[in-house]
């Protein structure tokens, strides 16, 4: 698998797409493959404040339920409710299947994230 | 989505290298290391219900019962009436705790006049065969062997399993109806090949020699190829299983829940000889005269959410205790719908009563629905 350089990851498996103070946060590729076929995927209300490692949601595969871990603190800013509809879609294209979009409250929390190579490493 | 470990080896069936080496992902299932999916879940699920899939459920165990009075040493330990089972025909049944609750769930093949055959699950096999053994002493002659080292069995299910499994086999398996055998040899094999199976499609099941177990395996995926057959797992057999409406031993049936509450009266032999000699049969007839207070039921989900097994179901105010449980529940791949099956008190069991789902603390509606929920023929899918 190759994972993006330009994006960050976390050890639970999520991915990060910074951009000055917003953070797209989806799941890995490696994170759907240990899922199996999504079914389901409940989403936080745009609003919501999160703290780093806060539930911000559930994944539901067709064997398993999952919670989704935000990757950083702050407040959700856009929610991508088209995965409701089409939660197959984080299966097909999981690095382009974003989920939500967090205005980030700390920047030393984000220089903290893994990197590709870190996170290549991690799941070896 | 750490795996579990366990310190007890696992048992592996005669094809778990060939699992390997094809990339199943493989877990832990009773006691056995088995492919959970190939290609996924919903992949299996599908190509079973449009065209074929080939499990391997070596796990399964068998117990044969023989001697002269093999018959009657069936019919107290097991529920269904062994007695209207002709030669080369197999059925359903359960076997009962004296409370009439279920210690499991197997399909009994009349192999001769006075040998049967038991397919029982996995996780119960060594129980099982003790609990036999000890039951039938008293009905006569007759003696129960675990012969499950002896038996690798296969499944293949959907639509297109007889064109695929037909040119293998030198007996006509057209006009074999559902719930028959026969004896033959599948691409040289010997087997016994039945008209059965669990995921609610046309399809057979094939008890084969294990050391022939890898050669059957892969003769019928490479007949089945230009038909679409593939290799399933152990998570699309629960996802097919589960929309035919078919109990899953553990889950939805177990030795708390009686056979008439799992809704499985139809497979106790009310009438057959000696019935009172039959395990449970007192304690059946008792709950049938006062009638059940909980039953089993299908259910689908009204609100966004997916009903899982374990969860509590509510139908009073909210804080009110829970009334029942969901035994089995997913969000199934051909009806694309969160179902499931639950106890419920009789009095909320009528198809369309409605009833809420504790989904990790928010309370989502649900609706009792007829079951089994796929049925084949009756459905259109694109």
């Amino acid at each position: 698998m190759t994972y993006p350089a330009g994006l960050k990851y976390t050890k639970d498996h999520e991915w990060i797409d910074l951009s000055g103070d917003r953070a797209k946060v989806g799941i890995t590729d490696y994170a759907q493959q240990q899922l199996g076929d999504v079914v389901y995927i409940e989403l936080p209300e745009v609003g919501a404040k999160l703290k780093q490692g806060q539930s911000f949601g559930t994944i539901e595969s067709v064997k398993a339920v999952s919670d989704l871990y935000s990757p950083l603190s702050g407040e959700v800013v856009e929610v991508n409710t088209a995965l409701k509809d089409k939660p197959e879609t984080v299966n097909k294209d999981p690095h382009g299947s974003w989920m939500i979009v967090v205005r980030v409250a700390s920047a030393a929390e984000a220089g903290a994230l893994l990197d590709a190579t870190q996170y290549t490493d991690l799941t070896k | 989505m750490e795996q579990a470990t366990t310190t007890a080896p696992l048992k592996k069936t005669p094809l778990n290298s060939r699992h390997k080496s094809s990339g199943a992902k493989m877990v832990p299932f009773s006691g056995w290391e088995m492919p959970l999916e190939y290609s996924g879940i919903a992949d299996e699920h599908m190509a079973v219900r449009t065209r074929a899939g080939l499990f391997d459920v070596s796990h399964m165990g068998e117990i044969e019962i023989a001697g002269k009075d093999a018959l009657a040493a069936v019919q107290r330990i097991s529920s269904n009436d062994a007695s209207r089972l002709q030669i080369g025909q197999a059925h359903y049944s359960l076997m009962l705790t004296p409370q009439g609750t279920i210690k499991d769930d197997l399909l009994v093949y009349r192999l001769a006049a006075a040998h049967f055959l038991l397919i029982v699950n996995a996780g119960n096999i060594q129980t099982d065969y003790a609990w036999i053994a000890e039951h039938i002493k008293a009905a006569g002659d007759a003696v129960a062997v675990d012969a499950s080292s002896r038996y690798a069995l296969l499944a293949l299910q959907g639509p297109r399993s007889l064109e695929i499994l037909q040119p293998l086999i030198g007996v006509e398996l057209g006009d074999m109806k559902y719930y028959r055998f026969v004896h033959g040899e599948v691409a040289g094999v010997r087997a016994t090949v039945s008209r059965t199976g669990y995921t609610g499609e046309d399809g057979f099941e094939i008890l084969i020699p294990p050391q022939s177990a890898d050669r059957v395996w892969q003769a019928i995926l490479q007949t089945g190829q230009s038909a679409g057959v593939m290799p399933c797992g152990l998570g699309a057999r629960d996802t097919l299983r589960l929309e035919a409406g078919m109990r899953l031993y553990g889950n939805d049936i177990d030795e708390t829940t009686t056979a008439l509450e799992a809704d499985l009266g139809w497979t106790i032999g009310w009438v057959k000889n000696e019935f009172d000699k039959t395990v449970g049969s007192a304690a059946l007839r008792a709950q049938k005269a006062a009638g059940v207070s909980r039953k089993i039921v299908g259910f689908e989900m009204v609100d966004p959410g997916i009903a899982r097994h374990g969860y509590d179901v509510c139908t009073g105010a909210p804080g009110a205790p829970p009334v029942g449980r969901v035994t089995s529940g997913t969000q199934t791949p051909y009806l694309k719908k969160a179902i499931g099956m639950a106890y419920l008190p009789v009095e909320h069991t009528t198809p369309g009563a409605s009833f809420d789902v504790d989904i990790r603390g928010r309370r989502a509606r649900a609706r009792v629905v007829p079951m089994p929920f796929y049925k084949r023929g009756a459905h259109s899918n694109s």
